[in-house]
């Protein structure tokens, strides 16, 4: 049963009901202030990227045919009729689907060695220089923000086409990114056994081996793992500038409109991100849960 | 006793103290036998890598004076005219404008997907499976790829670009916005349903205001990645700064090509810097 306001309490009630009132008001009008800015920003942006709803509608049934008519062989048959027929090039696809995975195993390994061996000169608390950790930081920025694709494209003019300047964009892009989380996380370490080491006269090599290493291991192989599930999905397409793996021949088969060749690279592509996302994903759990046991 | 004398200390009888403390400071193989093997392992797959893919050395002869001199005439920037400078401007601007609205996009449609990929909101696992899949093929699909796609469909332009990063983002939001839905505390909503509320409303408002910091952070997130992924669609012709910087290579302008990346890097660090002190008002800690 609702409590019986007495008289002297209704003035009071009132102050108290016009306050809920006019703050609630008050966060109306921010919220209305912030979706119009919001809108405002979003016609910009939709001027800005050339948006015509128009042709998406007029077109759209253009998209349902296209992706339709992947799944559709030469022969005007269903691609689920014959996966012999359709997936007859699986021998060479999973060649270059291997190829792929190796430019993203060597690069991911290579570039988490470097960011590995950099990320200790950009910590502040293992290095006293602040000029030494700014310039290390400014390398690491240039190497992550620099799309792969692009050191791809520059490579490609380097060395010529093929896997190797794909693997070497790949490593500049993984050194950036990877040596940028390795120093957050040697910087958030527990300083007192690197004290500990140092005081008993261990020179900064081996501070870093016994006391800074066993603390930031786990983290460590966590994200390598992390990016070389991202670094497999980039070398994937990096063949599209003709560095090597799949990405080649995937392109080719788009322009010319090879569907039924598309829909099967792309499904080969999909499994093998989502199987090694998974494996790696198990393999990231188990050391959490290792680590949290010890 | 300062540090140097403990060390001369211990290092004067270091061979009794380790015999006295083998477990310790002994190197059992049986102990390391099983890490090395997976080090040689991971090495040994390395170099199969590095042999298969054509590495050698006559490569790196050729190549790294290539890229020497590549360098060299990238250094300095210089866009030569102030035309070519405001061009690469409405292109940087065209580049942002299909990052916000491709992110803000994914993240409308991915929102209301996202609650039937989750469990407790949804406790159907054949819709659970489906929609999960669903997000795991369209995010196992890159960008570029859907660019390629898309330009197929709408024509050349940025608005193929636009609709390519929707699509691969709107699996990967969706798949993350579940998580955190399914992450969300589970008090909140029995309370809205003990108090008589409708199974909509303890959505409204058991869930969303748990999650809504999260996924706003992830939003932020995303938008700083995109600005990444939108200069490159231009290189299969779907807008954005990366057709300019598609041609400039091709054409082995090189003082524009480093013009184009400088302008790339202070956009992205700049992006990076007012995103990342929105993400730390709208969730008050540093996320870690």
């Amino acid at each position: 049963m609702a409590r019986t306001v007495k008289p002297e309490d209704t003035a009071q009630m009132a102050d108290l009901v016009t306050a809920y009132a006019n703050h609630v008001a008050e966060r109306r009008r921010q919220t209305i202030m912030a979706l119009v800015v919001l809108g405002v920003v979003i016609l910009a942006a939709a001027w800005a990227a050339e948006v015509k709803p128009v042709v998406l509608f007029d077109h759209f049934s253009n998209f349902t045919t296209y992706v339709a008519g992947l799944f559709v062989l030469d022969t005007g048959a269903s691609v689920f009729t014959d996966p012999v027929e359709w997936y007859w090039g699986l021998g060479k696809w999973l060649g270059l689907l291997l190829d792929t995975i190796l430019m993203a195993y060597v690069g991911t390994l290579v570039g988490a060695a470097i960011g590995f061996v950099l990320c200790f000169t950009c910590s502040r608390n293992l290095v006293k220089n602040a000029w030494v950790c700014a310039i290390m930081r400014r390398f690491l920025e240039f190497g992550r923000t620099v799309p792969d694709i692009v050191f791809a494209l520059i490579f490609v003019g380097a060395f010529g086409l093929g896997p190797v300047p794909g693997v070497l964009a790949i490593v500049m892009h993984t050194t950036g990114a990877l040596g940028k989380l390795f120093s957050e996380v040697v910087e958030n370490i527990d300083m007192k056994p690197v004290e500990g080491i140092a005081a008993s006269g261990g020179s900064w090599v081996q501070q870093i081996r016994f006391a800074v290493l066993p603390q930031v291991m786990s983290n460590f192989v966590s994200y390598t793992l992390l990016r070389f599930e991202i670094n497999v999905r980039s070398a994937g397409v990096l063949g599209f500038v003709g560095a090597g793996g799949i990405g080649m021949t995937l392109m080719v088969s788009i322009r010319r409109f090879y569907a039924s060749d598309v829909s099967a690279m792309l499904l080969l592509i999909v499994a093998c991100v989502m199987l090694i996302d998974y494996g790696t994903e198990k393999v990231r759990h188990r050391l959490i849960g290792a680590e949290q046991r010890s | 006793m300062s540090s140097v004398q403990l060390h001369q200390v211990f290092m004067r009888d270091a061979d009794a103290i380790a015999t006295r403390h083998a477990d310790i400071f002994g190197n059992p193989w049986g102990r390391r036998a099983p890490t090395l093997a997976v080090w040689g392992l991971i090495v040994a797959i390395l170099f199969y890598g590095i042999w298969s893919l054509g590495f050698s050395l006559t490569l790196f002869a050729d190549g790294l004076p290539n890229l020497g001199f590549i360098v060299r005439l990238m250094i300095p920037p210089n866009p030569e005219t102030w035309q070519r400078v405001i061009y690469y401007l409405n292109q940087l601007i065209q580049t942002l404008g299909i990052a916000f609205l491709g992110t803000l996009c994914a993240a409308l449609l991915a929102f209301p997907f996202s609650f039937l990929a989750a469990k407790n909101v949804v406790p159907n696992l054949l819709i659970h499976i489906l929609s999960r899949r669903l997000f795991d093929t369209m995010r196992g699909v890159d960008t570029l790829v859907w660019a390629l796609v898309w330009v197929n469909v709408v024509g050349l332009g940025p608005f193929a670009g636009t609709l390519a990063i929707i699509c691969s983002d709107f699996g990967a939001l969706a798949k993350l916005f579940s998580e955190a839905i399914e992450a969300a505390d589970r008090k909140a909503v029995e309370g809205v349903m003990s108090s008589g509320g409708s199974d909509a409303q303890s959505v409204r408002f058991g869930i969303i205001p748990q999650v809504l910091p999260v996924i706003t952070s992830q939003i932020l997130y995303f938008f700083e990645s995109n600005t990444r992924s939108a200069t490159i669609i231009g290189v299969v012709g779907a807008g954005g700064i990366g057709l300019s910087l598609y041609e400039m290579i091709n054409t082995l302008e090189w003082h524009q090509v480093s013009f184009i990346i400088l302008l790339l890097l202070i956009t992205v660090s700049a992006i990076d810097f007012v995103s990342t002190k929105l993400r730390l008002a709208i969730i008050g800690v540093r996320p870690v």
